[in-house]
């Protein structure tokens, strides 16, 4: 058993810390610094407690889970499916979670019962790790596994659609939309009791994932005859990814790219081995969409930036450069 | 001290591709797996490694059933050098081998240095000392079957299964390659080996065995094996002889006639 850290996990982990403290300090009320430590301590007044404790804490700590889960998916998967390319969006999870938070806007549910958003899209994230499982059982292939995701994906996509196409009102239209862009805005602890235990669920079932994936890039039959248990692997590395994902899309809205691009980050800095780079992707994950949600704080004309459309935005050009910079050693 | 192949049967979507095949890999030799195109030899060698479902026979390991046995436990036994040889990531040479550890690992264990000693032997028996921070991405196709090789040695299986290791290499990386697999031999291990290169097969092999529409048809020997009526019967091809001292050759001169197509 080895468990010390590599000193990329440690300078990640340290930053994460420094950079999800500043956010702490930075929102729409004007809070003095003095203050928001006292808060932390809690011998501040309770007006400014609830800013920092109830409003900007819960926002940090959920930024943190989403965008570890992000990240360590990404990883994961693009290991499993031995694709650089693949990320939590290809296995259809984050288009059926946003499907199942749409349909509770859509029929109304949302208004009568506020958690039903989270409780519907886990369920749908639920549901394309169940169809997703039963491919993966059903046959071994990976390729089948991205085709059935992109299948998934692609109807869940047409059924959001759908469901914008036949909005009943402008306000759910909007409510729709704004569900897709993801956002970290106003969520409280009860969001975190809410989500947290699948996302760590997640993280738990993919644990010890890394020798498989290692194994798995000389292929399938070299892995299994190193005696990695593949149906296994799979199993672990898809549900557990589903399960954290889905419930991290939940509470978040759609947030795209940070699965994407966060793996390709790392390997810039610590080479290709897909089971190194699981943690530190996590960490990394967790610091760009920290950074990401200090950024929708910027105000920008007369509206909002949702955090989706950041991570887009950060994560597009980003990748451009790692895929133009890592060009030819990628074939 | 013997991998075994009894009677091994597998049906592949309706397609008998094994129809009972049989052979045995003592520890210490080198056993040629020849046959043509189609005819069994990558699925009699996926069976004995467990890589593919049988739907009876069994594979034994010194005459114990090998089914009942974990993955993990039949890769400490067997290893695999797999055809082609895919990497999928850009991983270093030296990486690549030590994933051959990982049989003898649990899921969070590092390389101790005893595995690095066996790593660094590997290396040197298959001299890839030189590669070993170069990408496996960067390789010429011989250094690459070289690499492969030193991956499944330093496993340190007893028995070894190469499925065409020599297929599109240069002349000397393809001796070099058969000079290793002959070595391993004469340190105790069993290795068997698909080929095609019925030359070199009659030259490395201490024994063969040709396998023909899933079926075994000659085993043992080389010249037992290699006879003019076995070569026009299994690759309708006509061999060219000749004899250097007390040593045998022989190379694919001639079509004799064509495959059945219709079996």
């Amino acid at each position: 058993m080895n468990i010390t850290p590599s000193p990329l996990t440690l300078l990640l982990s340290l930053s994460l810390l420094i950079i999800a403290f500043l956010s702490l300090f930075i929102g729409a009320a004007d809070i003095p610094p003095g203050d928001i430590m006292s808060a932390l301590f809690g011998t501040a007044q309770s007006s400014t407690e609830i800013i920092i404790l109830e409003l900007r804490l819960p926002r940090v700590i959920l930024g943190i889970m989403a965008g570890a889960s992000l990240g360590l998916s990404g990883a994961a998967l693009q290991g499993l499916l031995r694709n650089p390319l693949a990320d939590p969006g290809i296995i259809g999870v984050s288009a059926t979670a946003g499907l199942g938070a749409v349909i509770a806007i859509y029929f109304g549910l949302s208004a009568l019962f506020p958690l039903s958003i989270q409780i519907m899209s886990m369920g749908g994230a639920l549901l394309a790790t169940l169809i997703l499982s039963l491919v993966s059982r059903r046959d071994s292939s990976v390729l089948t596994l991205i085709l059935a995701g992109i299948g998934i994906s692609s109807l869940a996509t047409a059924s959001i659609a759908l469901a914008m196409n036949f909005a009943p009102n402008p306000m759910s239209l909007q409510d729709m939309i704004m569900w897709l862009l993801g956002s970290l805005e106003n969520r409280t602890m009860t969001d975190i009791t809410l989500a947290g235990p699948f996302i760590i669920g997640g993280w738990v079932i993919m644990r010890g994932v890394g020798q498989g994936l290692d194994a798995s890039s000389l292929g399938e039959d070299t892995a299994q005859t190193l005696g990695i248990n593949l149906k296994r692997l799979r199993m672990k590395v898809i549900i557990g990814s589903a399960i954290s994902v889905g419930a991290t899309v939940s509470v978040c809205g759609s947030i795209g790219f940070i699965g994407l691009v966060v793996p390709h980050m790392v390997r810039s800095l610590i080479g290709h081995a897909p089971g190194r780079l699981l943690v530190p992707s996590a960490l990394m994950g967790a610091i760009l969409l920290t950074i990401a949600d200090l950024l929708t704080r910027i105000p920008v004309g007369h509206g909002q930036l949702r955090l989706g459309v950041v991570t887009a935005f950060v994560g597009s050009p980003l990748f451009l450069y790692i895929i133009y910079k890592t060009r030819g050693t990628m074939r | 001290m013997t991998l075994d192949a009894h009677n091994i049967h597998v049906t592949i979507k309706d397609n008998a591709i094994l129809k009972g095949a049989s052979l045995s890999v003592p520890k210490g030799k080198v056993i040629g797996l020849i046959g043509p195109n189609g005819a069994g030899k990558s699925t009699l060698l996926k069976a004995i490694l467990g890589l593919t479902d049988i739907q009876s026979g069994q594979i034994t390991l010194d005459g114990e059933e090998l089914s009942g046995w974990s993955l993990k436990d039949r890769a400490k036994k067997i290893s695999y050098a797999a055809q082609g040889a895919p990497v999928h990531w850009p991983l270093d040479v030296e990486h690549i081998i030590s994933l051959g550890r990982i049989p003898h690992l649990d899921p969070w264990q590092e390389i101790s240095d005893a595995d690095q000693n066996l790593i660094h032997q590997a290396m040197v028996k298959t001299d890839t000392l030189h590669l070993a921070k170069r990408l496996t991405t960067t390789l010429s196709g011989g250094e690459r079957a070289c690499v492969m090789l030193a991956r499944a040695i330093v496993s340190d299986a007893d028995y070894l299964c190469a499925d065409e290791p020599i297929a599109s290499l240069d002349p000397y990386h393809q001796l070099r390659i058969m000079d290793i697999l002959r070595g391993l031999a004469t340190d105790g291990h069993g290795v068997l080996i698909v080929l095609h290169d019925l030359t070199l097969a009659g030259r490395y092999c201490d024994e063969l065995v040709l396998i023909n529409k899933g079926q075994i048809l000659a085993q043992g020997p080389v010249e037992q094996v290699l006879t003019t009526e076995n070569l026009e019967l299994a690759y309708h091809i006509k061999a060219s002889r000749w004899q250097e001292e007390d040593d045998h050759f022989l190379s694919p001169w001639k079509i004799s006639g064509r495959p059945d197509h219709t079996a």
